[in-house]
């Protein structure tokens, strides 16, 4: 089996050791992105909140839908792995890594979002010195603090063993910083019997740890929304509604995860049609749950019909109706079809679902927050176009730009320091990769 | 300390006086109390300032400049007082000088509006008012439980301040509020400046970038004995303010019995359904003084667009 590793590794070798010329453009392409968004960033800084598109209506905008966004990503990074890795699913291996490191790259930059709307930053320190128990954001600060710390000792667990691999391969050219560097960190690991086993129990543990640590995380942030008495966000569905829609785009951004890197680092050999199928059953199953959650939070709105919950939803199917149709019905019926019907399901067809998957529920997230916003309990009364109607601006643009080009980067990087896939035992369980699909 | 023990004396021989004389005693151009004898920290020398019915009066120097507590004062309400407001929307014309006044007397830009006049309808056939809109200083106040920070906080004397000093402008009290509320400095307004004084949540003034900020019922003006901008502004005594421990509220010309006012007017308190519990009590709009449309006269046209989409404007074309 060291063997086998050790093949695999010698495979893997140059995504470690060298970068292309295409590689470095589109490294450098990314930083350019980030580059702009620091640029909006200080103009937000220096210029005051005001070049953003919120104001004291809607004065949360896409910087708070994006956050959302990420952080489900992550939460769902957790959930996927966290459960693949208890179950022991058997073709989990050269996906789950992927899904680790979604996680956690969500996790830096979710956060990051909320800091956006922050009008203070330089009082954020104040949460922590006069942070009140009372405050949902309190519950946010501890759950999100415990869930990156949680999620990164997971991570490092389930790292270990490559880690160890790669400082034990002496074929693998790279600078000697770099050997180094795994060798630290791979904190002496040497895979002895001793080892191996309270390795596996910590992973165990940690994986059950961070499904439970995921799913509180979440539901915290959609209580944040209905703790308030906004219509349309004082809801009790939207704990678990919040977890689900979660879950639902990051099985989404895992499939668009796995076919670039299939694409670039040609990965055909390991991820496969039955890895593209497995996740897109994970995502079809979703998909329905999610269908039923919306259909279920909208229709107990609709059908009671208190005046404020109608305002909401006549703005939803008048101002807001292509975002409401993509997030809710296509995102929905997408994978369904393309998944649950044998012949569509090819490997670009389920990428593409993904794609729109991933839309349809940023969408999703723009329609629960932006729409109440619009329309609180007593009407607008604003001349100014922008105080009631919100548009966002090119600087909340040029950051969310910039956040997915943070990821994507620090994606790239990862995938140069650790392989995509998982190395450590992946071998044994090909024989048994066909039990599931 | 001292002078608010003399306010306090003050007051209950005016109230004395007040139930001695009935309701509906003239106070002098929106003073809340007479102060008996010479208050603490007079300074002798008198300007003459004119009053809102355009009176001429002469007060002592040191009554101009407010006396400003400290942030920690701030949280300790004035004691032995429970602050209420009430607004008869049947007197409301849509004037805008309670908006006007409470701007000049916090230092606001024109866009940050503590006071806002709504025209509301509340149904296809019911009439339409002109509903003008303070923060209601709930005793059970969302925005309060949800800040993070403790930035703002409910006082024993009921009004609900904000510190901004300690805000971090994350904007959930402005997303917990139900009322449309709170405000935020989206940038550094140049009205900040005009405010040479130290800040105090009690006077929300100076304002600061980036930090939420909302009406405060002008404790700065009680504690000196004096009623809120928008309740002195008003030419049509719409607004009435007092203590409901005293059972008294005034608009500076009439004095009323909180209680009986409420009882004989059929007095509520906005969206009571929400549980909020709001200290600010609205007189339903009978007994017009003035028809709606007049609210339209006399307005920039940047104010008049606000209401162009109202139900009321669009079928009278307005």
């Amino acid at each position: 089996m060291e063997n086998n590793e050790q093949t695999l590794l010698k495979e893997f070798a140059p995504q470690l050791e060298r970068t292309s010329i295409q590689g470095y453009i589109w490294i450098l392409f990314l930083i350019c992105v980030i580059g702009i968004g620091v640029f909006a960033f200080i103009q937000q800084v220096t210029k005051g909140h005001e070049v953003t598109g919120m104001r004291d209506n809607v004065v949360w905008g896409i910087y708070i839908v994006n956050f959302i966004f990420f952080m489900g990503v992550s939460y769902a990074g957790a959930l996927i792995s966290g459960t693949l890795h208890l179950f022991k699913t058997a073709w989990r291996k050269p996906v789950i890594r992927m899904a680790e490191f979604i996680t956690i790259i969500s996790l830096l930059i979710g956060p990051g979002y909320i800091l956006l709307c922050i009008g203070r930053l330089d009082k954020l320190y104040y949460l922590v010195l006069f942070g009140r128990i009372q405050s949902p954001i309190t519950w946010d600060v501890i759950a999100i603090s415990t869930d990156i710390f949680g999620c990164f000792i997971f991570l490092y667990l389930a790292l270990l063993r490559d880690l160890a691999n790669m400082r034990d391969f002496e074929e693998l050219q790279l600078p000697k910083w770099r050997k180094k560097f795994y060798k630290i960190i791979a904190l002496g690991y040497t895979g002895t019997d001793e080892q191996k086993k309270r390795l596996e129990r910590a992973t165990d543990i940690m994986a059950a740890m961070v499904i439970a640590i995921a799913i509180i995380v979440y539901s915290v942030l959609a209580w944040i929304f209905s703790v308030t008495l906004q219509p349309g966000w004082h809801s009790t569905i939207f704990g678990p509604y919040f977890v689900i829609a979660a879950v639902y785009s990051g099985s989404a951004v895992l499939i668009l995860a796995m076919w670039f890197f299939r694409k670039v680092y040609h990965l055909e050999k390991y991820i496969t049609k039955k890895h593209f199928v497995a996740v897109g059953v994970i995502m079809l199953v979703l998909a329905a749950f999610f269908g039923y959650f919306t259909f279920s939070d909208y229709l107990t709105k609709w059908y009671g019909s208190e005046k404020n919950d109608e305002l909401l939803i006549q703005l939803l199917f008048k101002e807001f109706y292509w975002p409401f149709i993509i997030s809710n019905y296509i995102g929905v019926l997408l994978p369904l079809i393309v998944v649950g019907i044998a012949k569509f399901r090819t490997i670009t067809n389920i990428t593409i679902t993904a794609v729109v998957v991933i839309i349809a529920l940023w969408l999703n997230r723009y329609l629960i927050v932006v729409p109440t916003l619009q329309s609180p309990y007593l009407p607008i009364q604003d001349s100014r176009i922008e105080w009631s109607i919100y548009s966002s601006t090119w600087v909340e643009w040029s950051l969310t730009a910039a956040g997915i080009a943070l990821f994507c980067l620090l994606f790239t990087i990862a995938s140069k320091f650790i392989p995509i896939v998982t190395i450590a035992g992946n071998t044994q369980e090909t024989k048994s990769e066909d039990v599931l699909v | 300390m001292e002078e608010q023990g003399t306010n306090k004396n003050s007051r209950r021989q005016f109230l004395k006086k007040g139930l001695l004389a009935g309701a509906g005693v003239a106070v002098g151009g929106g003073i809340l109390t007479v102060n008996a004898g010479k208050p603490a920290g007079e300074s002798g020398e008198k300007v003459k300032v004119m009053t809102t019915k355009g009176e001429i009066m002469e007060v002592d120097k040191a009554m101009l400049k407010l006396p400003r507590v400290s942030i920690a004062e701030s949280h300790h309400g004035i004691p032995g007082k429970k602050f209420v407001m009430v607004i008869d929307l049947g007197k409301c014309k849509n004037a805008r000088k309670c908006v006007e006044g409470c701007q000049r007397g916090h230092h606001l830009p024109k866009s940050q509006e503590f006071m806002k006049v709504y025209l509301l309808q509340d149904a296809e056939k019911t009439s339409p008012y002109w509903f003008p809109k303070p923060c209601f200083h709930c005793d059970n106040p969302l925005c309060v439980s949800v800040c993070p920070v403790g930035a703002t906080f409910k006082r024993t004397d009921g009004i609900v301040l904000i510190d901004n000093n300690r805000c971090i402008g994350c904007k959930f009290c402005m997303t917990g509020c139900p009322y449309s509320t709170r405000v935020f400095a989206w940038k550094h307004y140049p009205e900040f400046d005009e405010d040479k004084e130290p800040y105090s949540p009690e006077a929300s003034s100076p304002g600061k970038e980036g930090t939420v900020s909302k009406c405060d019922f002008c404790p700065d003006l009680i504690r000196v004995g004096k009623v809120p901008y928008c309740v002195s502004a008003c030419p049509m005594g719409v607004i009435y303010f007092g203590d409901v421990d005293e059972d008294t509220v005034t608009n500076g010309t009439e004095t009323f019995q909180f209680s009986e006012l409420i009882r004989d007017r059929a007095g509520y308190r906005y969206l009571e359904v929400l549980g909020t519990r709001p200290c600010v009590y609205y007189l339903p709009p009978v007994e017009r003084q003035f028809p709606v449309d007049r609210g339209f006269n006399d307005l920039d046209v940047s104010v008049k667009n606000r209401y162009i989409n109202t139900p009321y404007a669009k079928k009278h074309k307005l």
